[in-house]
């Protein structure tokens, strides 16, 4: 559901409303509403999730209604409407991936992270949820991790415990400013 | 060794650069079009060739190419459709992943043969990698002058653009995708008018799937009638299968149409078998939506003769005993396998994507998926059976988009040819939540190809 927990005023910085502008340029005069879904992906890349403040700005910026954006940032998948871990892990848990082993590995991770689908670690690093085919089945079990959303194919369980405790890793090396 | 027009060169290192790729014969397609050759001459070449869309439906795509409308002083559209998510089908992000400049060299050629000067790559938002390859892609071909103002010196200009989509099976329905290229929800629109006539930004629009935008490249290079010598009947040309579930070599593999069923899944040089030495029980050939089929005839049709990798012998039967090539996503069963468990998994999925306009899919979806639930988790009874057929019969045909034809064949087929395995779940309720029914008479009664019958 939409969350308005979040009431802050949102600041898109110049570099991300030049990439918003180029992706403007690609529609016909009059059509900008097009870039509707690429700017939100931007959006959620920069903050973690769109919020209603960011989801309000980008309506500004796009010169449409707020209710064309929640009503599209609702029906996607993608869109995050409440902060996540850092990390989300994304399983595909559709059929040809539970042929080969999806569930098993959906049940590895919510013991290995300690908490349940949609929930976050205490850490705030990891979340995670089962998503819909990936047109990655012939190489699952898979998940990926947005924002760059890399796939990690053929999993076992060992897989995952080296995945998740090189993320504590690589998090760790970062100094604490950088995080989030 | 099978021929190949789309993969032939998919091991080339480099293969995904522009350099590489030409080194190769690329972009020859795009210097015989644009130069010698009108735009109508171009849907004439794809009209002999017999290419059948490959996104699913099958529908011939010259045929689809000359109902475009050209009405004086509208602009006309191209649009990829590369948001791949039915169920079992993976060979369209293959394709973009390894070699990007196919699909860009198709998209040229297209664009040119029906008067677009803006096209759009339409990718599911998860590819978001394949969205970046082909984003270099596009940008290599432009510095080349094979995309922007006057093409080659030949007068004609084109931009292309990359579009991702937002995580929505739905949006792969071409009206659903052109609404959720405007930067709306992906409702699929009520046909007529059809997106010829009425598409993108109400302008006469195409929308073609990956793998049939890149097959024609090689039906320019070669021609027409060269195309339509490979493969069978109307089943003509190559076509990507992606192989998942239990075999032992799963992956994309580019077929010559006509490719006996069996030696696609028992021969070595293509998935090799079925893994950990099971036995087959069941196919479902060409993505979630198509009949699945046991083990028995998905190898032989009910006469007896061999099953072909074909758009006519994969249909032979119609449903009682026949299926559909579909979008070629092909995934095998072992025997460990639960029809009940994966036919309620494929109806969540359904459920779970319906864009929710149509009360028959939204709300028959979902009773399917209870009801299918409470039969895997040893709740069911008896009556359900019918139950399950008879909403399915409810949702066919009843609604905007053939999403709910979809979500109900599976349904159908599954209980049409596994009853005893779903009436063993109401009468073996404990058992059923522990094990699996196993192969009873569907398991292949066939020997691997090369043994002696
Ligand atoms: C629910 C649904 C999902 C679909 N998903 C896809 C898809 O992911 N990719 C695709 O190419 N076609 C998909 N299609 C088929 C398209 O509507 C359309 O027929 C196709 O893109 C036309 O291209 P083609 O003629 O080259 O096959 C889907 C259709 C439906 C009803
Ligand atoms: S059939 Fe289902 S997905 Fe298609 S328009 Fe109707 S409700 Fe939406
Ligand atoms: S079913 Fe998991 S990627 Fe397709």
């Amino acid at each position: 559901m939409l969350s308005v927990t979040n009431t802050e005023e949102v600041i898109f910085s110049p570099e991300l409303v030049t990439k918003f502008k180029e992706i403007v340029s690609r529609y016909p005069e009059g059509k900008q509403k097009s870039a509707l879904l690429p700017v939100l992906h931007l959006v959620q890349a920069e903050f973690g999730w769109v919020s209603a403040p960011a989801m309000d700005k980008v309506a500004q910026y796009l010169d449409i209604r707020p209710i064309e954006v929640y009503e599209v940032a609702t029906f996607y998948t993608m869109f995050f409407l409440k902060p996540q871990g850092k990390y989300v892990l994304e399983v595909c848990r559709t059929g040809p991936c539970c042929l080969v082993g999806a569930e098993k590995i959906m049940k590895h991770i919510e013991q290995k992270l300690g908490v349940k689908e949609g929930q976050v670690t205490n850490d705030n690093l990891f979340s995670w949820r089962g998503v819909e085919c990936l047109a990655a089945c012939g190489f699952g079990p898979v998940l990926q991790i947005g924002p760059e959303y890399t796939f990690y194919e053929n999993l076992t369980e060992s897989k995952v415990d080296e995945l998740i405790d090189n993320l504590k890793l690589t998090t760790a090396a970062k100094p604490v400013d950088q995080i989030s | 060794m099978a021929r190949k027009l789309l993969l032939e060169h998919i091991n080339v290192p480099g293969i995904n650069t522009l350099e590489v790729y030409r080194q190769q014969g690329g972009y020859r397609a795009v210097e015989k079009a644009l130069k010698t050759l009108t735009p109508d001459e171009v849907v004439e070449e794809v009209k002999k060739s017999g290419l059948r869309g490959r996104g699913g439906a099958g529908f011939p795509t010259g045929m689809k190419w000359s109902f475009l409308a050209k009405p004086e002083g509208v602009e006309r559209y191209l649009v990829c459709n590369a948001d791949e998510s039915e169920p079992g089908t993976f060979k369209d992000r293959y394709l973009m992943t390894y070699i990007p400049h196919a699909l860009i060299e198709g998209m040229i050629v297209a664009s040119f043969a029906l008067g677009a000067k803006t096209s759009y790559i339409y990718v599911r938002g998860e590819m978001m990698p394949q969205i970046r390859i082909l984003e270099k892609a596009i940008a290599e071909a432009k510095n080349a002058g094979f995309l922007g103002k006057n093409i080659l010196g030949t007068g004609y200009d084109l931009e292309l653009y990359v579009q991702p989509g937002g995580g929505a099976y739905i949006c792969g329905e071409e009206t659903a995708l052109i609404e959720s290229l405007e930067g709306k929800r992906g409702n699929p629109r009520i046909k007529p008018p059809f997106p010829a006539i009425a598409g993108l930004y109400n302008c006469p629009t195409v929308v073609n799937n990956v793998e049939s935008i890149a097959a024609i490249v090689p039906i320019i290079n070669d021609g027409g009638d060269e195309y339509a010598k490979v493969g069978i009947g109307r089943s003509t040309g190559t076509k990507l299968i992606s192989a998942g579930g239990n075999l032992n070599k799963p992956g994309v593999y580019e077929i010559e149409l006509g490719l006996p069923v069996e030696e696609f899944i028992y021969s070595d040089e293509y998935c090799g078998g079925i893994a950990n030495g099971k036995r087959l029980k069941a196919v479902v050939a060409g993505g979630s939506s198509v009949p699945i089929l046991p083990a028995n005839l998905i190898l032989k049709t009910l006469n007896g003769e061999s099953r072909l990798m074909s758009y006519e012998s994969l249909a032979d039967g119609g449903f009682a005993t026949g299926t559909m090539m579909g979008s070629g996503g092909f995934i095998a069963f072992d025997e460990d396998q639960c029809i009940v468990r994966n036919t309620w998994n494929f109806t969540r999925f359904y459920h779970h994507e319906s864009c929710g306009q149509c009360s028959p899919c939204r709300e028959g979806t979902g009773w399917m998926e209870k009801v299918l639930h409470r039969l895997e988790y040893g709740h069911g009874k008896l009556s359900d059976m019918d139950l399950l057929v008879d909403v399915s019969k409810k949702i066919e045909g009843n609604t905007i988009c053939p999403l709910g034809d979809a979500a109900a064949w599976p349904v159908a087929s599954a209980i049409r040819h596994f009853r005893d395995e779903f009436e063993w779940h109401v009468t073996n309720p404990q058992e059923a939540v522990q094990r699996n029914y196993g192969l009873a008479h569907y398991a292949d009664p066939l020997p691997p190809v090369g043994e002696p019958a």
